[in-house]
């Protein structure tokens, strides 16, 4: 039987990987929207465990909500990525500097 | 279900909706229609805002939506500063072809995202609320699709608004295991009854109070917003500056009054923290700005500290001079940010505080104009940002905290050195070039309107203050 606090354990781990992902990452501005979407991944694993732990269908409902709005999220992220790229021919993420000061 | 008290919200939602599939309609060469709708559909919210004004809470559809006191305050507040941003950016838009339906579909969804956050009761409407707002502000920065600034400026606010919003749901999960609802009034009462110390709940806490400020901009969460205002068109940067900041505020009020209140000692001491660093950074950096808006992004960081230090002051006194500063703010930056998208005709862009040069002499109205609003965000009395900043500081010393109220003096100072600067600049430099300003009738009017009101209100900051104060009794 798997308890809750691995649960919350392994949802910490991908939210810090997510975290970590956005921070550490200088290469390529798709890797940045993936590690968002980890991020939101995480906190829907800890809504779900929460959720079964608490007997409470709140949670998980909550969850597809938050699954929705990050598919809205990854549309206009990567809208934006497709305007970026026609203006800059670039993705890497240390080309982004023209604004600074 | 009763709907009722949702009617504003559920009309300008509705009537949204409906500008969307008339601007497609009546295609790109009028989109004066849109424009006059868009105005319309604002003005009849607020008129039906106040139809049915409440005294007490009520709480509807299923505990998802509270209309009280705090939240007609602030949908008014939202709806007309985004009326006066409509006019502004009206001539603005069409010199630059991006006079188009889509600025003001998506400012209106931006409007009711922020309706919906300043009426959320449950975690569920306070994460959509923000989301939707969020989401439109992304796609507005981006709005300019040639401009590699603007595009760059859009990545950068969304990826780093995507993560405030992972922090935020964070510790939104964290505090649902803790206490099993997602109900704010239910989180408050079972957090209240817990004893103090729970390490799960600080740990909850903490990233809510992260997420929360990155959405408000604060140090050390802060490098976005000069980027942002830089980068997107600036009637955009108009747009984002006034009615998000309102809305922002009404965030934490919800979430960490109406939710955490318990928690007041722990969260107060991180917002002292927040609030010190945002009124040293943003006054000290902006110094060193000669570009105007990232000068008044820098302010913004720094007003946005002052308005923290009413909330990390807390009591329903410091909530409510939070309140107050945050109203008189979001119209001293409403005027700042739309002088420049006035002033910046066909061909001319206002971007550097150089450009500014002998505004006295071309048009002196204007330049006084500026002078009252500069006067008033550097916090000069008699207008409007005095009293508003003076607020702030006496409920900082009433709540003992000293040190911080005399930090807040200091760094007005500081302050006032770079808002005088652009003064200096308006009256004593001579003029780079002569081409004459014309601005559109509407938004000459607006603006003087804007600037006047700096003076004008000073006799009614007590009535203002006492409405703050009763918006604020609602919360529990």
């Amino acid at each position: 039987m798997i308890s809750l606090s691995q649960y919350l354990i392994l949802g910490a781990i991908l939210f810090a990987l997510g975290v970590v992902g956005i921070f550490l990452n200088r290469k390529n501005v798709v890797i940045l929207l993936m590690a968002i979407e980890l991020m939101l991944l995480a906190v829907n694993m800890n809504f779900v465990a929460f959720s079964s732990y608490l007997n409470d269908p709140a949670g998980q409902i909550f969850v597809f909500f938050i699954l929705t709005v990050a598919a809205a999220e990854s549309a206009i992220g990567l809208a934006i990525l497709i305007v970026l790229f026609r203006n800059r021919s670039t993705i890497n993420v240390e080309d982004l500097d023209t604004l600074k000061g | 279900m009763n709907f009722m008290p949702a009617l504003p919200l559920i009309f300008l939602f509705g009537s949204t909706c409906a500008i969307l599939l008339i601007g497609l309609y009546v295609g790109e060469r009028r989109t004066s229609v849109v424009y006059v709708l868009s105005q319309v559909a604002l003005i009849t919210t607020v008129a039906l805002v106040i139809r049915d004004a409440q005294a007490a809470p009520i709480v509807a559809l299923h505990g998802m939506f509270v209309r009280d006191r705090l939240a007609d305050l602030l949908d008014i507040a939202i709806c007309l500063l985004v009326v006066a941003v409509f006019v502004y950016s009206r001539r603005y838009l069409s010199d630059r072809d991006m006079y188009r339906t889509e600025y003001f579909v998506l400012a209106l969804f931006g409007v009711v995202g922020m309706m919906v956050i300043n009426s959320a009761a449950h975690f569920l409407s306070l994460y959509l609320g923000l989301e939707l707002m969020a989401l439109s502000l992304y796609a507005m920065v981006a709005f300019q699709r040639d401009s590699a600034r603007a595009t760059e400026a859009a990545m950068k606010y969304f990826v780093l608004g995507a993560l405030a919003s992972g922090m935020l749901l964070y510790g939104m999960s964290m505090l649902y295991g803790v206490t099993g609802s997602l109900s704010i009034a239910k989180v408050a009462s079972t957090i209240s009854a817990m004893p103090p110390g729970n390490i799960v709940l600080v740990f909850g806490l903490v990233f809510v109070i992260v997420g929360l400020l990155f959405k408000i901009g604060a140090v050390p969460f802060h490098m976005w917003i000069p980027d942002v205002y830089d980068g997107a068109p600036t009637v955009v940067t108009l747009y984002i500056g006034t009615a998000p900041k309102v809305a922002a505020l009404a965030l934490i009020l919800r979430l960490l009054v109406g939710g955490l209140q318990a928690l007041s000692p722990s969260w107060r001491e991180m917002l002292v923290i927040a609030a010190f660093l945002s009124m040293g950074v943003g006054n000290v950096v902006a110094i060193s700005q000669t570009n105007l808006k990232r000068m008044l992004a820098y302010s913004a960081i720094a007003h946005m500290g002052f308005a923290l230090l009413g909330l990390a002051a807390g009591g329903r006194e410091g909530y409510a001079d939070a309140l107050f500063y945050l109203l008189i703010y979001s119209v001293m930056s409403l005027g700042a940010f739309g002088l420049v998208a006035l002033l910046s005709g066909p061909g001319r862009e206002i971007e550097y505080i150089d450009d500014l040069k002998g505004l006295s002499q071309r048009n002196p109205w204007i330049a006084f104009l500026m002078l009252l609003l500069m006067f008033a965000m550097a916090g000069v009395p008699p207008t409007a940002g005095f009293y508003a900043k003076l607020a702030v500081i006496q409920a900082a010393v009433d709540a003992h905290l000293i040190w911080l109220a005399v930090a807040a003096v200091l760094f007005s100072v500081v302050g006032a050195y770079y808002y005088l600067r652009v003064v200096k600049v308006m009256y004593f430099d001579a003029p780079e070039d002569d081409r004459p300003f014309v601005l559109p009738l509407d938004g000459k009017f607006l603006f003087g309107l804007n600037g006047l009101s700096m003076l004008l209100l000073t006799p009614w900051i007590g009535t203002i203050i006492a409405f703050c104060h009763s918006a604020i009794q609602g919360l529990p």
